[in-house]
């Protein structure tokens, strides 16, 4: 009886993340479902080679190339030690040890040397992360939206890496000793390990009983470490492991220049240039009553699944050429403050039993200010820089027809271009009849 | 030599002619003195090369390009539907244009308005007529000048324009160096999302004047670019440095038209 406790533990255990999981899963899907809808269901191909090539096959990554390839370890790395979760899973429920070491003989050894140097890779990869952030202090790491939270998120998370493939290295280590040297216990003889065999002298002097308390504590804290950083993804940029699949799925494949044209504005400037549409038998104007977006409720769904997705590293920031320049706007600190509010509009939803209550705040102003927004050239290199199809341009572009569309509130100096356009048909006070006189001065 | 001829639509109509190309001019290139010249350049080219074509002339409107960038979707589309009239009244099938903006404006945006038509930036309409031998240049007015291509972000990021501009460069016969960041890489010169008509933010430099540094760096005798915004922007940078004796901010239409054999 008392020998199954563990497995039941376990279970239950695993149970529970899962669950816990799957309902951050669920209210990530509702938050980003409070965005306006926008098809994406088109080119299905396109959209999969996409993904395929920018998620899957990280191609944007090695823009950069050292940190590309560092990054590029990590995530192999990620999945294929993620392979030897299966069988972690299949041991902690059944209360068997390596359960597919002996089916798959050999295999199995090649399997885990293969995990075992990547596991070292990552290692070594993480170092160099943590280093360029906290040593080499890498600018874009260190910019006014990064304190805080998000400075310690990124840390914390080469921390968790680091003591999971530590953790795996040391249940592998002490399991290569007992497999040497505790007969009676019966471990199978499963390969030749051949980073964690350095760990061997570690457990030298140590009883086989020590040793085989480190290799079950070492197992459960691996086990317990990755489901509880499963957990902890909801709340961190590390979310990006995931949401960069359909991120980069679903992410724009129109040349980059091309604005959408806002459908509710076409019904009413063609009413407003041809006098003989009769306002009153027009078709009613659809729900949207607003033009452009102030919170997060009027970005789209794309857009908020693009918050969510971004992963802080900042390439946007340092591409932008307002940023570069000194100014106050940085397309990351757009996509970070676009996730808080859904956050914060989330945490109201939750408390007002599935309604939002207005909280007097709102994206525009509470988090991202004008000075902000009238900074951007529109020259896309956020959008080029992201390695994973984030697109910060798009809300600024929605934020500022907020402004300019439902506030007048555009700087007065666009103010003036505007009515030039309106009243000459050019952005400056000169009149159209003369639009050809440089004809005349050839 | 030619002489330059200039018809409007309307007037070639009235002749019982319809040109095969329509030349939008544009805001920069109609009234801007320093974008006329490249307006002028490229007309003349046009005509040299026996090219069918017209401009709109007083009717033609500005795309709508800053207005849609500063977030006035209104007055776009009112710019766009009242355009589309004309282009469409025309029967327009074709159009070059010597600014970026209005290239992707009428190219990417205008056909959700109801606008189709095969639209060119005149960096590609050069090339081709090149390729074709319509046009030729000797190039030895620039041989031994180096020349850096400053890549705007409506033709390049936009819109995937790289090569283009840069294959018409190939054929002056310069030496042609990049600057540390250029085509997807491209910095902006700080003109575009309507920030040509106001004044930046605050912040510690203008962003015409790091574009400019980085163009300086490559120690060219030229600065191409294929935008009237760019050049206005990139040679006021020239004036700030105080290189405007050494180093020539040009269209790559004036290029050709200076070096072609016409």
């Amino acid at each position: 009886m008392i020998s199954i406790l563990p497995n039941i533990l376990f279970a239950i255990i695993f149970i529970f993340a899962i669950y816990h999981f799957s309902k951050n899963v669920k209210k990530i899907y509702r938050n980003i479902n409070l965005g306006i809808k926008e098809d994406r269901s088109d080119n299905k191909k396109q959209r999969w080679l996409q993904m395929l090539r920018i998620a899957f096959g990280q191609s944007k990554m090695i823009d950069k190339p050292i940190v590309g390839i560092l990054h590029i370890i990590v995530y192999v790395g990620f999945l294929v030690i993620n392979i030897e979760l299966l069988e972690i899973v299949v041991d902690g429920v059944l209360g068997t040890h390596r359960v597919f070491a002996p089916y798959l003989g050999s295999f199995y050894d090649f399997l885990i040397s293969f995990f075992e140097c990547f596991a070292l890779l990552v290692i070594v990869s993480i170092v160099f992360f943590w280093s360029r952030r906290n040593i080499l202090k890498i600018n874009r790491f260190w910019k006014n939206e990064m304190k805080g939270w998000p400075k310690s998120d990124a840390n914390y998370i080469l921390y968790i890496e680091v003591v999971l493939m530590l953790l795996f290295l040391t249940m592998n280590g002490a399991d290569l000793w007992l497999q040497n040297n505790a007969e009676d216990l019966n471990y199978i003889k499963a390969g030749s390990f051949p980073v964690s065999q350095f760990f061997l002298p570690l457990f030298g002097k140590f009883s086989v009983n020590t040793v085989f308390i480190i290799e079950r504590t070492a197992w459960w804290l691996h086990i317990l470490g990755i489901l509880s950083f499963l957990n902890y993804l909801y709340y961190s940029k590390h979310l990006h492991i995931l949401l960069a699949f359909p991120n980069t799925y679903f992410a724009n494949l129109n040349p980059k220049g091309k604005f959408s044209n806002l459908k509710s504005v076409t019904g009413e400037v063609k009413m407003m240039m041809d006098p003989s549409i009769d306002p009153f038998s027009a078709p009613a104007a659809d729900e949207v009553s607003k033009f452009g977006a102030s919170d997060v409720s009027d970005l789209s769904w794309i857009q908020l699944l693009n918050a969510y997705t971004c992963t802080e590293c900042g390439r946007c920031t340092s591409e932008c050429p307002a940023n570069q320049t000194g100014k106050k706007l940085s397309p990351r600190k757009i996509m970070m403050d676009t996730r808080d509010r859904l956050e914060e509009v989330s945490r109201n939803i939750d408390k007002n039993n599935g309604e939002f209550k207005s909280d007097g705040k709102q994206l525009l102003g509470n988090y991202i200010s004008n000075e902000e927004l009238w900074a951007c050239t529109s020259c896309n290199a956020c959008v080029e820089a992201c390695p994973i199809g984030i697109d910060p341009l798009s809300i600024i572009i929605d934020m500022r027809r907020y402004l300019v569309m439902e506030k007048s509130d555009a700087p007065p100096e666009l103010n003036n271009m505007m009515t030039n356009i309106e009243n000459n048909g050019a952005p400056w006070p000169f009149n159209q009849m003369d639009k050809l006189n440089w004809r005349n001065e050839l | 030599m030619k002489k330059i001829e200039i018809h409007t639509f309307s007037e070639l109509l009235a002749q019982g002619k319809t040109p095969e190309i329509l030349f939008w001019v544009g805001c920069a290139g109609s009234f801007d003195e320093r974008a006329k010249k490249i307006t002028k350049a490229f007309a003349n080219i046009l005509n040299q090369a026996n090219v069918s074509f017209a401009v709109l002339g007083s009717e033609e409107g500005c795309t709508g390009d800053p207005a849609k960038r500063a977030g006035n979707e209104f007055l776009f589309q009112m710019q766009a539907l009242s355009n589309i009239e004309v282009l469409n009244g025309y029967n327009v099938k074709k159009i070059v244009t010597t600014c970026p903006h209005c290239f992707n404006t009428l190219k990417n945006e205008y056909p959700e308005l109801g606008g189709n038509y095969e639209v060119m930036h005149h960096t590609q309409f050069l090339k081709s007529l090149l390729n074709e031998g319509r046009l030729t240049v000797s190039g030895g007015a620039f041989k031994g000048k180096r020349i850096t291509f400053h890549d705007p972000c409506y033709l390049g990021r936009a819109n995937n324009v790289y090569e283009a501009p840069r294959e018409v460069l190939e054929k002056l016969d310069a030496e042609l160096s990049e600057m540390k960041s250029c085509k997807q890489k491209g910095l902006c010169c700080g003109a575009g999302g309507a920030q040509m008509f106001k004044d930046a933010e605050p912040g510690d430099k203008e962003i015409n004047i790091k574009r400019t540094e980085e163009a300086l760096d490559t120690k060219p005798d030229i600065i191409a670019s294929g935008c009237p915004f760019c050049n206005t922007m990139l040679t006021d940078g020239i004036k700030n440095k105080k290189e405007e004796d050494n180093v020539q901010v040009l269209d790559i239409a004036e290029l050709i038209n200076q070096a072609s054999d016409l």
